[in-house]
């Protein structure tokens, strides 16, 4: 069976980014598409090709003001390759991360007291938004809670191992002597009065049963202890309980586990002739700061191409991290670059960034992910078995 | 292998747990039909509770069988949340194993992302963040490192 050569599987695997198209889009690495290949799945093919390339850890230092004020780390920014995968498998991991790794958010706002001018439903709606982090182990052992429907049995029970309990509690009051300040004129709310913003930070969890197990030293929490709920005067005050559930961002943005989880395909910059001189200079503002460099011609390279005759010493533009390009396509745009340069991605280079919530790293986010896709056919399949019995 | 009995489609309420195995296997026996009109060779599949998400993943991994004439898949309507998947194979191939294999092949792909990140993962901190390592307190160590080992099972 003839086995294509390197240059033409790279060749493949290009898109090409014309002035304004794109073409080769479609992967063609099916069984019968070119004749005579073979392309049907191979797992140790698979293996041998794939490959993951890390390129930012992610780490963020949030500072965790409630119970313990260390600065901790945590992974939540990352970028990372994945090569050698089709895009129906990239975007399913990118689907997954959206919308069906699950997370715990506040779910039920019970108000016993609200006497903020924010109303009630626009508070607990802001509470849900407010993401929420505690011990991984723990959160990830954690059941469903299905809320029964209006009038039927359905659903399940509330239990320790569904439900986390927070309070929130917090009245407004004058500073001692604020109100003489004010009638002189004062304004600053600081100076005036007590607990005049509800915070984060404000939400106390109340442990119940199997909860008290939990790690001492890793409560759940708001992950940004300085996010502004509300904000009070003397008098108001606000008293509720809150129920979190764990949930998945197809019921509610707010159990999403990521800002955004995206990708991006490798862009690809070939300089077919040289460019030198002040259109070397032109074409590199054309990309990014360093995705293009200068570099000398040297007498090599005036040997090679005519072009370059007598030109030594002159500056010549060069790739230098594609990586960066943003494909703007601008150096499309000018008369002087016309022939000289081709723009493309690789079909099979996704370029993964996955911002987290908090709740988890951005690497326990993309393993879930992968490990709810194998789920998903795990769950057809056991299903197929018994249908065929 | 004998064609398995057809099935009406039934518009009765379906509980969908959510992404775990869940003990109820029956449960996802219900969310399966074929379609009519199937044979051995060609069959249309109707899922309950997918989208494009395993659709598409689906499809690539059946098309790369080189039993398989056809493959494709479609969500009938936006506000219902069913996927049909339609499977067509070459003489004497039944559409079933067909359909088997393609999902074993992707729970096999699976294996070997989260094994090869993993690995990719751990080399990369090994060389990048060892300091980040020093002024975590063992606390969140013990958290975070237990957390991540607990999605790799």
């Amino acid at each position: 069976m003839p086995e294509p050569t390197a240059e033409e599987l790279a060749r493949r695997n290009r898109l090409q980014i014309l002035p304004e198209t794109v073409s080769d889009q479609t992967s063609t690495d099916f069984p019968g598409h070119w004749p005579g290949e073979n392309h049907e799945w191979n797992l140790e093919h698979f293996r041998k090709n794939f490959k993951v390339q890390f390129h930012s850890d992610g780490t963020a230092f949030l500072l965790e003001k409630q119970n313990h004020a260390i600065p901790k780390h945590r992974r939540i920014d990352q970028v990372f390759s994945l090569i050698g995968l089709d895009a129906s498998i990239a975007n399913a991991f990118r689907r997954i991360l959206i919308a069906e790794v699950p997370t715990l958010a506040i779910e039920d706002v019970f108000i016993y007291q609200n006497t903020s001018i924010i109303q009630d439903e626009v508070f607990a709606h802001r509470l849900g938004l407010i993401p929420l982090c505690a011990d991984r182990l723990s959160l990830h052992n954690m059941g469903w809670y299905i809320k029964p429907t209006e009038g039927e049995s359905n659903g399940n029970e509330l239990t320790d191992e569904n439900c986390v309990i927070l309070h929130l509690q917090v009245k407004c009051e004058w500073k001692e002597g604020g109100l003489e300040k004010a009638a002189k004129g004062e304004t600053n709310p600081n100076e005036l009065y007590v607990n005049h913003s509800v915070y984060a930070r404000d939400l106390v969890w109340q442990k119940h049963g199997r909860q008290l197990e939990w790690p001492e030293d890793d409560p759940v929490r708001a992950v940004y202890p300085d996010i502004l709920i509300a904000k009070m005067r003397p008098g108001q005050e606000v008293i509720m309980k809150l129920h979190a559930y764990k949930g998945i961002g197809q019921d509610h943005a707010k159990f999403s586990p990521v800002a955004t989880a995206s990708y991006r395909l490798l862009p690809t910059i070939d300089i077919l002739k040289p460019i030198v001189g002040a259109d070397a200079k032109k074409f590199a503002d054309c990309f990014p700061p360093g995705v293009i460099g200068l570099d000398e011609v040297t007498s090599e390279d005036a040997q090679k191409h005519d072009e370059l005759q007598g030109k030594e010493g002159e500056l010549k533009a060069v790739v230098a991290n594609p990586f960066n390009d943003t494909v703007s396509r601008e150096a499309l745009r000018h008369a002087e670059f016309k022939d000289k340069v081709k723009l493309g991605r690789v079909r099979d280079h996704f370029i993964f960034r996955v911002e987290s919530t908090g709740q988890w790293d951005s690497d326990e986010l993309f393993l879930q992910s992968v490990q709810l896709l194998k789920t998903k056919a795990q769950r057809i399949k056991r299903g197929l078995d018994l249908m065929m019995k | 292998m004998p064609a398995p009995p057809q099935h009406e489609q039934v518009e009765d309420e379906v509980i969908i747990d959510r992404g775990e195995l869940s003990e109820n296997a029956e449960a996802d026996r219900d969310r399966i039909r074929v379609l009519a009109g199937s044979s051995e060779t060609a069959a249309s599949f109707q899922f309950d509770g997918e989208d494009h998400t395993l659709g598409n993943a689906l499809r690539y991994i059946i098309m790369k069988n080189p039993d398989v004439e056809f493959c494709g898949y479609s969500i009938p309507h936006p506000s219902e949340n069913k996927l049909n998947l339609r499977i067509q194979t070459y003489d004497n191939i039944n559409v079933y194993t067909v359909l088997e294999k393609g999902l074993n092949d992707l729970m096999d792909m699976c294996d070997v992302i989260s094994e090869k990140f993993v690995v990719a993962r751990d080399g990369f901190y090994a060389t990048t963040t060892d300091k980040n390592d020093n002024d975590d307190d063992n606390g969140g160590q013990q958290g975070g490192e237990e957390g991540g080992e607990a999605m790799e099972e």
